[in-house]
């Protein structure tokens, strides 16, 4: 006897669609596995087993072979187990084959038989749409997650729920969350920063231009805490933006409980021991990494140097192109990672350059090696340089800052208005430009970084041209050679 | 031209000899000297030497109590150019980014002036002198304490390369000679003896730079120094000069004085009008950050920014570490 059921596996964000045979034999009671599984769909024999057994439906008792068909394709993870035990369920005759067909199956099986929600499922419900299958059967949890590539989802609790909807039973209740269950916190306010105007300033720039940003300074200075201000002014994601980064952490598994959209922009700040395969994706699978978490959101970089330099480098490939390409032996996987870079240093190794109150202790030789932990092709992605120096007392006494949500408004004007047209330059701006380029330690790609900065300015101004003014304005941001 | 044996003596011996030594070694090392072939080894790799018996050798240094046998050059730069009214601007390796402006366009403006910028290519102060004088279209000297045809420190590659596109880098030790620290002090009397006066323009209390000073005094040579905050231990060297008698440096007039050299007149700019003006107004009353002039003249960041740049590119201020200054007056 032959039972069938249809999932997808994913390489990468991409699902490929996987056919699970179920076989029953006669002979020696057994239980195999076949079509490179890894440990944990291997480990899939005793939960599906004892599933099966808690659900109150009879374990062949016989040979048993599942095969998951196409048989080169590296399958990883859980996620298969429902899809097995259908299969064998099938296979033994206590479900009608045919029933089976026109769904997808997804989820994980705990051993009293309960669904257990699994990562990459709105990967695989899209899988599943484009390969004409109606409906898909999936953990509770996940079906909201399910539900937004448009397929109809069969939301299971236990496999016998599963099984008896299969047998021609009424559709199971649709999943409810619980009431509070997600409710993310809202981000840090802007209004908690005193002074630093030009470093706020900075921020609302980088904000409303996706500008890559990079804040210098003696530490406890507030870099740091601003940076982490950032994703509360940034406008909320658009729907295709949102699917692309529901689908990237699903895939990761890092989606928070119920909350099915991902509709504010991420925030990764990896730490700084953090290894290239972390930062950029890796693994045998491979997995996306935390630039690819932050897509369509922010990326900060605390204590940049600190960072390997390795893992440093390979980030210059996905700040050029937004995307990640990793190949591996049998095949590649791409990532999505447009992400906007915000970067945090200090000045010195010690610290105590630029700070008033200290004095920078660093020999020459410490401070180039520091410097030359950052190569000038690193330096030139960065669109924003500010320098934070420490505030004085009676700027920290001074009133609360501007909140975040006045700053917001602005950033999503500017955001719209840069969006529906570019605004040009008029010739004042062209001439201080090359006035710059003249003047200053300015190369050919800082001049189309310093253009598209003061496109931003203007466009926040609510101006009709890129004007002198702007472009003076975003001059002032540019790299300083001390870093260089 | 004895000069060149003994200087390639002292290559082979890594020994720093100023005069001939009557050992029997010298003696059968200058026997098997091909001079000629060694000359042509350095022509075919751009080097040149000026032996201390030249005429062209420079009259200044021929004069100090211990002149090197001769010097080797890299670089375009007339070798008469080393006999010209030279002013030597040392300082910190590791200088603060007012030390860092204040040479540069001191450099700048002397350099203006038709005098030749020596300094010793170090880090810091040594490296922003040679920039400010390259800005301004002038002519610079820097004195190696390795071989010419070493780039140390390695950091200063480009920089070696454009003091040698006009001016030229001088070393008294031969090319190949590996930088070694006892040479750096002999280095310093090269840098005194070829120029008028010395200006320190930071120095901590014991520091190379002091070297420089102290050899051209002994030399009779004009030292004077930058004054410095008394509280800044980067400025305990050059306050200290300044408390023993040197000359106060506030601008680039101050040497030139002394030198008797008129300053060339500087077209003068007008002055900035509207926001920039007040904000030049508030950095001739003392540095501040970008934040601090948020709060003193009551203008908005936003408002704020493209006034420093417009005075940047005007050369009325510079930045350095978040600090805003104005640049030091000229002439």
């Amino acid at each position: 006897m032959l039972g069938r059921a249809t999932t997808h596996a994913l390489v990468g964000l991409e699902p490929r669609r996987v056919e699970v045979e179920a076989h029953i034999a006669e002979g020696q009671p057994s239980f195999t596995i076949v079509g490179l599984a890894d440990r944990a769909c291997q480990e899939a024999k005793e939960r599906v087993r004892s599933g099966i057994k808690s659900a109150e439906l009879a374990w062949p008792g016989t040979r048993v072979v599942v095969n998951l068909a196409p048989a080169g394709l590296r399958k990883e993870g859980s996620a298969f187990d429902l899809s097995i035990a259908l299969a064998i369920l099938a296979a033994s005759g206590q479900l009608e084959p045919a029933t089976l067909r026109g769904h997808a199956v997804v989820g994980e099986l705990a051993l009293d038989g309960r669904l257990r929600p699994v990562g990459g499922v709105l990967a695989v419900a899209e899988g599943a749409k484009r390969a004409g299958l109606e409906r898909i059967l999936c953990p509770a949890e996940s079906s909201p997650e399910a539900a937004l590539a448009g397929v109809d989802t069969i939301p299971l609790r236990h496999l016998a729920e599963a099984v008896s909807y299969l047998r021609g039973g009424s559709r199971p209740p649709p999943y409810v969350p619980r009431v509070g269950q997600c409710d993310p916190r809202p981000p840090p306010d802007l209004a908690d920063v005193r002074g630093q105007e030009r470093a706020r300033r900075a921020l609302e720039l980088a904000a409303a231009g996706r500008h890559n940003l990079l804040l210098a300074g003696p530490p406890g200075t507030g870099k740091t805490m601003l940076a982490r201000r950032l994703p509360g002014i940034l406008p909320p994601l658009q729907d295709a933006e949102a699917l692309e980064v529901t689908r990237i952490h699903s895939v990761a598994g890092v989606l928070n409980g119920a909350a099915s959209l991902v509709c504010t922009a991420p925030f990764r700040a990896p730490h700084h021991s953090a290894s290239a395969a972390a930062v950029v994706g890796g693994g045998p699978g491979p997995r996306p990494g935390e630039a690819s978490l932050a897509h369509r959101g922010v990326l900060l970089l605390d204590e940049f140097p600190e960072f390997q330099r390795p893992v440093l480098e390979a980030l210059r490939q996905p700040l050029e192109d937004g995307t990640i390409s990793l190949a591996r032996a049998n095949g590649r996987a791409l990532f999505p990672a447009r992400f906007q870079l915000v970067a945090t240093m200090n000045l010195c190794p010690c610290g105590g350059r630029a700070d008033a109150q200290a004095e920078c202790s660093c020999s020459p030789q410490q401070l180039a090696r520091f410097r030359a932990k950052l190569s000038q092709a690193l330096l030139d992605r960065f669109d924003l340089v500010v320098t934070m120096p420490r505030p004085r007392s009676h700027e920290l006494a001074g009133a609360p800052g501007e909140g975040s949500s006045e700053v917001r408004r602005r950033v999503v004007a500017a955001r719209s208005r840069l969006e529906c047209r570019r605004p040009s330059r008029s010739d004042d701006a062209d001439a201080l430009l090359d006035r710059a380029v003249d003047r200053l330690p300015l190369s050919g790609r800082g001049r189309a970084r310093v253009a598209r900065v003061a496109a931003t300015v203007a466009a926040l101004a609510g101006a009709e041209e890129v004007g002198s003014e702007h472009v003076a304005e975003a001059l002032s941001y540019r790299s300083p050679r001390e870093l260089a | 031209m004895s000069d060149l044996a003994l200087a390639a003596f002292a290559a082979d011996t890594d020994a720093h000899l100023v005069d001939a030594p009557r050992t029997e070694r010298y003696a059968r090392f200058r026997r098997g000297f091909d001079q000629r072939a060694y000359l042509e080894d350095l022509w075919e790799r751009g080097l040149r030497f000026v032996g201390r018996s030249a005429t062209e050798f420079p009259p200044l240094l021929r004069a100090i109590h211990d002149p090197p046998p001769g010097l080797f050059l890299r670089g375009t730069g007339a070798v008469e150019s080393l006999s010209a009214t030279a002013v030597a601007v040392v300082g910190a390796r590791a200088c603060s980014t007012y030390g860092a402006q204040v040479a540069r366009s001191l450099a700048r403006e002397l350099a203006a002036a038709g005098v030749i910028v020596v300094s010793g290519m170090a880090r810091g102060v040594d490296g922003e002198a040679h920039r400010g004088a390259l800005e301004a279209g002038g002519l610079t000297v820097a004195v190696l304490g390795c071989g010419v045809d070493r780039d140390y420190p390695a950091a200063h590659a480009s920089l070696a390369r454009e003091i040698a596109e006009r001016g030229v880098v001088v070393s008294e030790y031969a090319p190949g000679t590996e930088p070694a620290p006892w040479r750096f002090p002999a280095r310093n009397r090269i840098i005194a003896g070829l120029a008028r006066a010395v200006v320190v323009v930071e120095a901590r209390e014991r520091s190379g730079a002091l070297i420089t000073a102290d050899l051209a005094l002994e030399e009779g040579r004009d030292v004077f120094a930058v004054p410095g905050e008394i509280t800044a231990s980067l400025s305990a060297g050059t306050n200290g000069l300044l408390r023993l008698g040197a000359h106060v440096l506030t601008a680039a007039r101050d040497v030139l004085d002394v030198l008797g050299i008129e300053p060339r007149p500087r077209p003068r700019t007008p002055l900035p009008e509207g926001a920039a003006r007040r904000v030049l107004d508030a950095l001739t009353a003392g540095p501040a950050t970008a934040d601090e002039l948020v709060g003193t003249i009551g203008l908005s960041a936003a408002e704020l920014a493209p006034a420093l740049t417009q005075l940047e590119l005007a050369g009325l201020i510079a930045e350095g570490d978040g600090l805003y200054r104005t640049v030091m007056p000229g002439g």
